[in-house]
């Protein structure tokens, strides 16, 4: 048991051995994997914001990752087709740069939140919860039958797209890339739930009608959140697709939100570690138990009932003495 | 396209929907009564399904295996609501979406540990079998007709049950007013074990009865279950009446749109054009239906406003 | 049986470690609801290596669950981790196109069992890639063909609303001389065809030609046989698959299907292969067995002529492709995809069990539509 400053600090700097320690031993399927668990957190921590900050349970997050796993796939298909996106009014060419393809899929999934947001938060509850899933089955749906960027099939994009300064295609350096974002972000959301911002949005989500004494708005504090939280998201999705060098509308699949939410719950919501600990026991599980089993999925399922039975508030809340700043 | 298509397309719709009807009265049953979001109902579906196909294999007989199917998916109801399910009822939504979520992974690759990964057989009973005529000339086939019979048929079972029995008072108390039930002196994990095996057994009666034409495999149970939450929402969480209105709603769009939208956008589109514009768009339709009676109705059609 | 299959994989895997010429990794479908299919290659692909009595190829098996992105995960174990010279096992398309583009470039050797994409067979097809199955696009071909030949001249046609769907009924109207009297583009994964049903019904058309792998199938075929209606159904061999068939039951009865292999080709290797197959597993293989049997026996082919260390001479030696095919006669066209006949089958029962008999030729050594786009020599 420790205080959760340290269990945080422990975590990353795990995070961070784990893949230093492949690099040097030659191991980089490791590696690999410590990035997915990076960018699986950072969709999580995108989440984590709407849910754990903002109370907002949404089962729709799959779609700004794929937004921006999209967003990636379809500036980089151009980039590497030599032709022209055309947007209508005017066109543009494809990019292979991460910084511009990340910018773009933070502002698609802006855009996308915005609405999503403004629609769904005239609803609560499990009202929110169905809604937002039925908008990421739209999603869903729409893209397996855009058959410009290959419907189903999705899009291969051979080669990893470029950082300035590095190469992405050596595993410890994408890994560099992606860790930084996961720290910057974490750091930024640890900066918002200590800002007044911060604070109302954590008195809207418990006492909404004191925050409506003061003459604040809860829903627009929850939309100012739901519209960060997608961000995060998608710019998780964005280095996810680069991971891959692949996009497919399973990115928008209701399974995906769900197990994004599993991250979050499963690491402790509200917490700010909670979901990097979740991508990170629920990727260690699923490498572990699928190379024993070929029914892993039960034991996988077993384990979550047992987690939920025993560890409320998730594994950082089992571990850490202090509430936390939102136990 | 002429009235009798249509006809025949309306009744296609209703068919699906009482079957969506089957899966969504367990569904906001169990929310209504204990607060509790099942995303596991899908698996009752299955397990339903694969009872049915089991025992119609050993034994030949349809009745039996929907017996069978009742009451398999009625026990797995029961028991899980005794192990698990019980421990949740306190605690928010998410360790409800988290422990479902887990036990659709234990029943899915557990039935297919049992059964295998091939999917398995289960057929239309002879006396249910091909089409017949109905007035104005329409081939409709019998099983179809016959599976909107038991769809009402449950309907009204569920509204008596409701309005007429002891049980149903409770039911409706329940929903009201937890504290107030156990202070009346009802057994009130005998009534919570009591209904959710009452919803298992009701998707698993669907699961049956749809399995016999078509595929009974494993994962059968999810796509059911989205749009069951999609018809609970639609109608109003925890609401019968709601969870009817919203299944027929639910089941005609779909079975419409996928007909008429592509129609619709032939009038002005190119051909090719029209269809994969259509199919894309019927696909979404329930969700937009959806979307835009919670943007409406925040609380569904028949959902007690908050 | 299968586990101990795997298990025996396994243990000669780290057994002959030290030892081993080539090293194989099979990605495929092996739990969900595609699981069936991922199975059949597996063990066709196992059984053919066993029979092989090599102890220097190891084969690394890993479960895809049929999600893309679990998928390229898996490749780059295969790739970084595991190192291995050849990949094989992917069942979906959309699977084969998120992993073959990037593990091909890598200088990995893919052998496709199942899948065949258009956009691997023309302009992206590559040398390290070849396709032991078909180009996704034959099987529908055969059957347009077969439907000139049966004498249709109106079909109708249905598939689902994604890409391999929309190939399957372009390469339908490719070959097909007749009209076609209308065209559905159901949703990916429906389970209902009441309505479709309906509006065949209410067309005007002799013939009705679908393609709905999987449940999606089963569930069209017996909904279709309830309903009454009586045109001839035609389609290709997925829907019709030796684990599907007994699902399905009567209702596919008397259908006919194009496939490029059946149980009952007479030539020595498959009525081997048929026999050996029931033997090892209990039950009768699967046009996906078939091919998992003869994309081992291609690579055990090619490991007898050169060393897999030798890029340019592997890679002849695999494109010569004398093996003994379970089909028969197999070559491969310049684009590394099969030039093959499809046959065209019919649904029969033998005693208790639903299977196919070969009904005679749909197309005769046919090579796929993309093959001149692709430039290889």
């Amino acid at each position: 048991m420790m205080s959760e400053r340290y269990l945080n600090a422990g975590v990353l700097i795990a995070l961070l051995i784990v893949p230093i320690w492949a690099h040097l031993a030659d191991a980089p399927y490791t590696i690999t994997l410590a990035t997915r668990v990076a960018i699986l957190a950072l969709a999580a921590v995108g989440l984590n914001i709407a849910l754990g900050l903002g109370g907002l349970v949404s089962l729709g997050h799959a779609v700004f990752f794929g937004i921006g796993g999209y967003a990636m796939g379809v500036l980089a298909h151009h980039a590497q087709t030599y032709t022209a996106l055309d947007l209508g009014i005017f066109t543009v060419d494809g990019t292979k740069s991460m910084p511009i393809i990340w910018l773009v899929a933070v502002g698609t999934s802006a855009v996308a939140a915005v609405i999503i947001g403004a629609l769904s938060l005239r609803t609560s509850g499990v009202y929110f919860i169905m809604i937002t899933l039925a908008f990421g089955q739209m999603f869903y749906y729409f893209a397996i039958s855009w058959s410009t960027y290959g419907g189903e099939d999705g899009l291969s994009i051979y080669l990893r797209n470029d950082f300035p300064g590095l190469n992405t295609l050596i595993p410890i350096q994408f890994f560099a890339i992606c860790f930084a974002v996961l720290s910057l972000v974490l750091l930024l959301q640890a900066g918002v739930s200590r800002s007044a911002f911060g604070l109302a949005l954590n008195a809207a989500r418990q006492a909404p009608t004191r925050v409506e004494a003061v003459g604040l708005n809860p829903k627009r504090l929850q939309f100012v959140a739901f519209i960060l939280s997608a961000t995060i998201t998608g710019l998780a999705g964005a280095l996810f697709a680069d991971l891959n060098r692949f996009v497919s509308p399973s990115m928008f699949s209701w399974q995906f939100s769900g197990e994004i939410m599993v991250f979050v719950i499963l690491g402790g919501v509200g917490r700010l570690c909670g979901p990097v600990v979740g991508a990170a026991v629920f990727v260690l599980l699923e490498h572990v138990l699928g190379g024993l089993t070929e029914f892993w999925h039960i034991y996988l399922g077993l384990i979550l009932l047992i987690i939920v039975q025993f560890a409320r508030g998730g594994i950082v809340g089992l571990l850490a003495t202090d509430r936390g700043q939102h136990g | 396209m002429s009235t009798v298509l249509i006809i025949e397309q309306i009744l296609n719709g209703l068919q699906f929907g009482v079957m969506l009807f089957l899966m969504a009265a367990g569904l906001t049953l169990i929310f209504g009564v204990m607060g509790l979001i099942n995303l596991a109902h899908g698996s009752f579906y299955m397990i339903g399904a694969f009872a049915a196909a089991a025992v119609a294999a050993l034994t030949g007989s349809f009745v039996l295996a929907l017996v069978a199917a009742l009451i398999a998916a009625a026990l797995a109801g029961a028991l899980v609501e005794m192990t698990v399910i019980r421990r949740l009822y306190a605690t928010d939504h998410l360790d409800q979406v988290l422990a479902t979520f887990a036990l659709i992974l234990v029943f899915s690759e557990g039935t297919r540990w049992i059964f295998g990964s091939f999917p398995l057989f289960l057929d239309i009973p002879e006396f249910l079998s091909g089409p017949i005529t109905l007035p104005g000339g329409i081939a409709y086939p019998l099983y179809r007709l016959a599976l909107i019979i038991v769809g009402l048929l449950v309907a009204v079972f569920l509204w008596a049950l409701i309005e007429k029995t002891r049980l149903g008072i409770q039911i409706r108390a329940g929903e009201n007013d937890r504290e107030m039930i156990a202070a009346l002196g009802v057994d009130i994990s005998r009534l919570y074990t009591m209904v959710f095996a009452l919803g298992a057994a009701l998707a698993g009666l669907a699961g049956a009865l749809v399995g016999a034409i078509q595929s009974v495999q494993v994962g059968m149970g999810e796509p059911v279950l989205i749009l069951a939450f999609v018809v609970i929402v639609i109608g109003g969480i925890g609401s019968i009446k709601g969870a009817f209105i919203g299944a027929l709603l639910v089941g005609l769009t779909d079975t419409l749109g996928g007909i008429f939208l592509p129609e619709v956008f032939k009038l002005f589109m190119e051909h090719s054009a029209a269809t994969t514009i259509g199919s894309s768009l019927a696909s979404m339709a329930i969700y937009i239906l959806m979307s835009a009676v919670l943007i409406l109705r925040p609380t569904g059609l028949f959902g007690a406003s908050q | 049986m299968k586990t101990w299959l795997l298990a025996s994989a396994a243990i000669a895997l780290h057994a002959s470690a030290a030892f081993a010429d080539l090293k194989v990794g099979m990605i495929t479908t092996l739990s969900g609801g595609g699981a069936s299919l991922g199975l059949d290659v597996r063990d066709g692909f196992m059984l053919a290596i066993e029979q092989s009595g090599r102890d220097d190829i190891e084969v690394v098996i890993e479960d895809d669950q049929r999600k893309p992105d679990v998928a390229v995960q898996l490749s780059d174990k295969m790739i970084q981790s595991e190192r291995v010279d050849v990949m094989t096992g992917i069942i979906w398309s959309n699977l084969a196109m998120a992993v073959v583009p990037a593990a091909v470039h890598q200088d990995v050797i893919y052998l496709s069992p199942n899948a065949g994409p258009s956009a691997l067979a023309g302009k992206g097809c590559h040398a390290n890639y070849f396709n032991i199955a078909w180009q996704n696009d034959n099987l529908h071909e055969g059957a347009g063909a077969y439907a000139n030949t049966a004498g249709y001249g109106n079909s109708f046609v249905l598939s689902p609303n994604y890409p391999a769907g929309k190939d399957a009924i372009t390469g339908y109207k490719r070959y097909f001389e007749g009209d076609v009297s209308g065209e559905i583009y159901t949703k990916l994964g429906q389970t209902d065809y009441a309505a479709e049903i309906a509006q065949i019904r209410a067309s005007d058309a002799d013939s009705v030609f679908f393609f709905l792998p999987g449940g999606m199938g089963i569930s069209f075929l017996k909904q279709y046989a309830d309903s009454g209606l009586d045109l001839p159904v035609i389609g290709p061999a997925f829907s019709f698959d030796q684990g599907i068939l007994q699902a399905v039951g009567d209702a596919a009865l008397g259908v006919v299907n194009t496939s490029q292999w059946n149980k009952d080709l007479g030539n020595p290797t498959n009525v081997a292969f048929v026999e050996s197959f029931q033997e090892a597993f209990g039950r009768l293989p699967s046009l996906y067995a078939s091919q998992g049997f003869d994309t081992a026996n291609l690579l055990i082919s090619a490991l007898e002529k050169a060393p897999v260390s030798d890029a340019d001479a592997f890679r002849a030696a695999l494109k010569a492709a004398e093996f003994d095919s379970t089909r028969g006669k197999f070559a491969f066209g310049s684009n590394n995809h099969p030039v093959q006949t499809i046959y065209a089958r019919e649904v029969v029962k033998e005693g208790d069990v639903f299977t196919n008999k070969t009904l005679g030729v749909a197309l005769e050594n046919h090579a796929d539509f993309y093959a001149a786009d692709c430039p290889l020599p």
